[in-house]
């Protein structure tokens, strides 16, 4: 184990934390943004520090395809090759290979699929996941797992649940640098609380340093989706980190902290800056609109970071989806924005008065007070009152 | 807006990225360019209004700018064109040509030229933008077309040329009296993938003859592109302060550019910028010594024989 975990404060199910790991010192409840190639678009490791990044993620998937793991491994990690000087997690690949490839087939020994370079057929394996991971350095590592879809109904959750278990033995072996990476297991079993059950307990009992709850953020309804994040918490371990991967959204990520997850990545907040979106404490800002073009605030005056210093709505306007540096600014805003609702989530449990931030972040968020039923049931398991931010219903 | 408060900023009619002049379409009503929404002609009173919103710290009056080709008819038009235009944005001018730019063209004629150059002068503008190169004249001719130009202006205004990026061309026009200089030099360095590494004073030079370098490139410049660079872990420039070679190696921006990342440009953009303002600094202190044609002279062998090596 490389990591250590201690919580600093909770309130009932939320914690804050503080999260040290071999590069970094981290406080949670985090998010991390995706740096798919070895590089988050357009923003140089200075800016990402200014940012107040902790965690990037690297996609092993694209690292193993260009520049290679081996190369990077020979060059000194990938921390050493883009200049990070700060924590790292990679996934397996797998997800990837599914998502983006459709001629991938899963099998007992790993995934089969066609390389998109020359088209011969490749197999990632457990081994082989780990072993690229493990030359690419990062302070994280994931399992590989068996993904299926959440809106896939029938006997394959069922399947790919065990073999998420019989895959993390075959990590676990692989896995030559326990003491520098901490290898993070994949709770999967769809949308099905049995399956998740039997698969939190299998990879509770291989006491590993932290644990991720997979195969959500893709399509399922968001009531199933708060439900399954609830019944993972609630198995995991007190006093180990648990990451909710692909999430996403600043409303689910305030839910999900609530219930006692801890780490969050997702590409929204880079992907739609790149289409001219800005995220804003009411939501979302569309710069593209006509109405930017003679507007002279900034993106959002109660933010200190340095675009919202510096540039108006209307510049940003002329810039979005024309010049490459309108997706460059508008990613450093949502990543300031991101790790700025990361910081207030952690201070706000260490400082004893989360309930009033939830609250405060849902009045903004949902002014005329339509908050969704699905974010009223999870508070309710939360135990945080949020009557209040709702209008009364009749 | 831009959000440059400290920075002077010069605003001139033509982009040479995004908006070329298209001399067959100018008119005697306004010079016309190819812009990404479509051709369009602009009128001094437009470009005047313009100028007025933008509020920079200098401006190009509208000229009529022809390549070096074109016949002798066209050349005169140009010139004539050049100068009511200049009358005409002068008089809509609220600072009255206190930051203005005079335009001086006349293609590859000596004594368009000089009559362009003293025409201008005569004007109250500030200073002086000479436009017309860098489109396809002949590389001796522009020597001498520069010098009739400058031997025609006033000593005491700055003078801008335009278009002219390369070193060895710097070098040419500041030996004829130009002060400033505006190209697309280190925008095209970067698209290409290109890095600047030539040695830019007299004692790089000295350390640079004795190395056999192997770089894909002239050792002027590397194209990080080439899988020469895979496993580099060099910095672009070893003595280089710039933000990039500071923090990234040639292998890291070798990666950003096979996998297209944007963040390849902007690392190269710094250095390339960074190292070019270098060149310009070297050449003011060389100058402030009176070494000036020493300096050229060396600068050009050297390259030359960079060139030569490179080539065996």
């Amino acid at each position: 184990m490389a990591l250590r975990f201690e919580v600093l404060g909770r309130f009932n199910r939320a914690r804050a934390a503080r999260l040290t790991l071999p590069h970094f010192t981290c406080q949670t409840p985090l998010f991390m943004p995706v740096g798919t190639q070895g590089t988050i678009k357009g923003l140089t490791t200075d800016q990402l520090e200014d940012i107040g990044c902790q965690i990037i993620l690297g996609n092993t998937y694209h690292l193993e395809l260009r520049p290679g793991s081996q190369l990077i491994d020979d060059l000194g990690g990938l921390h050493k090759f883009m200049n990070w000087k700060r924590a790292l997690l990679t996934d397996s690949g797998g997800f990837q290979m599914v998502s983006l490839l459709h001629l991938a087939d899963i099998t007992e020994e790993g995934v089969t699929f066609q390389s998109p370079v020359d088209g011969k057929p490749m197999l990632l394996t457990p081994e082989e996941s780990i072993h690229i991971q493990n030359n690419i350095g990062a302070d994280i590592i994931m399992a590989l797992d068996d993904v299926v879809k959440t809106t896939i109904t029938g006997p394959r959750i069922e399947e790919a649940m065990y073999r998420t278990l019989r895959w993390i033995d075959r990590c676990i072996s692989a896995h030559k640098k326990p003491d520098v990476q901490n290898l993070f297991g994949i709770v999967q079993g769809g949308l099905d609380p049995v399956l998740r059950d039997i698969c939190v307990r299998g990879l509770v009992e291989r006491k590993l340093p932290g644990y991720a709850i997979g195969g959500l953020a893709g399509g399922e309804d968001k009531d199933s989706f708060w439900r399954v994040v609830a019944q993972c918490t609630a198995g995991l371990p007190e006093d180990k980190p648990r990451y909710v991967m692909g999430v996403g959204y600043p409303l689910d990520i305030v839910v999900c902290s609530a219930l006692g997850a801890d780490m969050y990545d997702c590409v929204y907040p880079t992907r739609t800056a790149r289409f001219g979106t800005a995220l804003v404490p009411e939501g979302v800002l569309k710069l593209k609109q006509n109405a930017m073009a003679t507007d002279e605030r900034p993106i959002d005056p109660s933010c200190l970071c340095m675009v919202c210093k510096n540039y108006t709505r209307a510049y940003l306007h002329c810039l979005v989806t024309k010049d490459p540096m309108g997706s460059q600014l508008l990613s450093y805003h949502n990543l300031y924005f991101m790790m700025r609702l990361s910081r207030d989530l952690h201070m706000s449990i260490l400082e004893g008065r989360f309930p009033e931030f939830v609250r405060g972040f849902l009045r903004v968020q949902f002014p005329k007070g339509d908050v969704p039923k699905w974010v009223l049931n999870a508070m309710e398991v939360a135990g945080i009152d949020i009557s209040e931010c709702c209008t009364p219903t009749k | 807006m831009l959000g440059l408060p400290d920075h002077i900023l010069v605003a001139a009619a033509g982009d040479s990225i995004e908006s070329l002049p298209s001399s067959e379409a100018s008119n005697k009503f306004g010079a016309s360019f190819e812009t990404p929404a479509g051709r369009k002609l602009v009128k001094p009173s437009d470009y005047m209004e313009l100028i007025s919103c933008m509020r920079p710290n200098l401006w190009a009056s509208l000229a009529d700018e022809v390549p070096a080709w074109v016949n002798e008819k066209r050349n005169k038009t140009s010139v004539e064109r050049t100068l009511r235009w200049l009358d005409a944005c002068l008089a809509l001018d609220v600072a009255a040509g206190q930051n203005t730019l005079g335009v001086v063209v006349g293609g590859s004629s000596i004594e368009e030229r000089k009559r362009c150059a003293t025409e201008v002068s005569k004007r109250n503008v500030s200073g002086f933008w000479i436009g017309g190169f860098g489109l396809g004249e002949n590389v001796e001719e522009r020597c001498n077309l520069l010098n009739a130009v400058t031997d025609c202006l006033p000593s005491d205004k700055p003078r801008l040329v335009s278009r002219l990026g390369l070193p060895e061309e710097v070098l040419e026009g500041i030996a004829s009296g130009i002060d400033l200089f505006d190209s697309t030099y280190i925008h095209q360095l970067t698209m290409g993938g290109f890095a600047l590494i030539f040695p830019v004073d007299m004692v790089e030079r000295e350390m640079q003859n004795g190395i056999f370098n192997d770089s894909a490139g002239d050792l002027t410049k590397i194209n990080l592109r080439t899988t020469t660079y895979r496993k580099d872990t060099s910095r672009i420039v070893d003595s280089c302060s710039c933000f990039t070679c500071q923090n990234h190696t040639r292998a890291y921006l070798n990666h950003l550019l096979n996998v297209h990342e944007m963040l390849a440009q902007i690392l190269l953009e710094i250095h390339n910028t960074h190292h070019y303002l270098h060149f310009f600094r070297s050449i003011r202190e060389a100058i402030k010594i009176g070494e000036f044609d020493l300096f050229w002279k060396q600068f050009v062998e050297n390259r030359r024989s960079q060139i030569a090596a490179a080539v065996m």
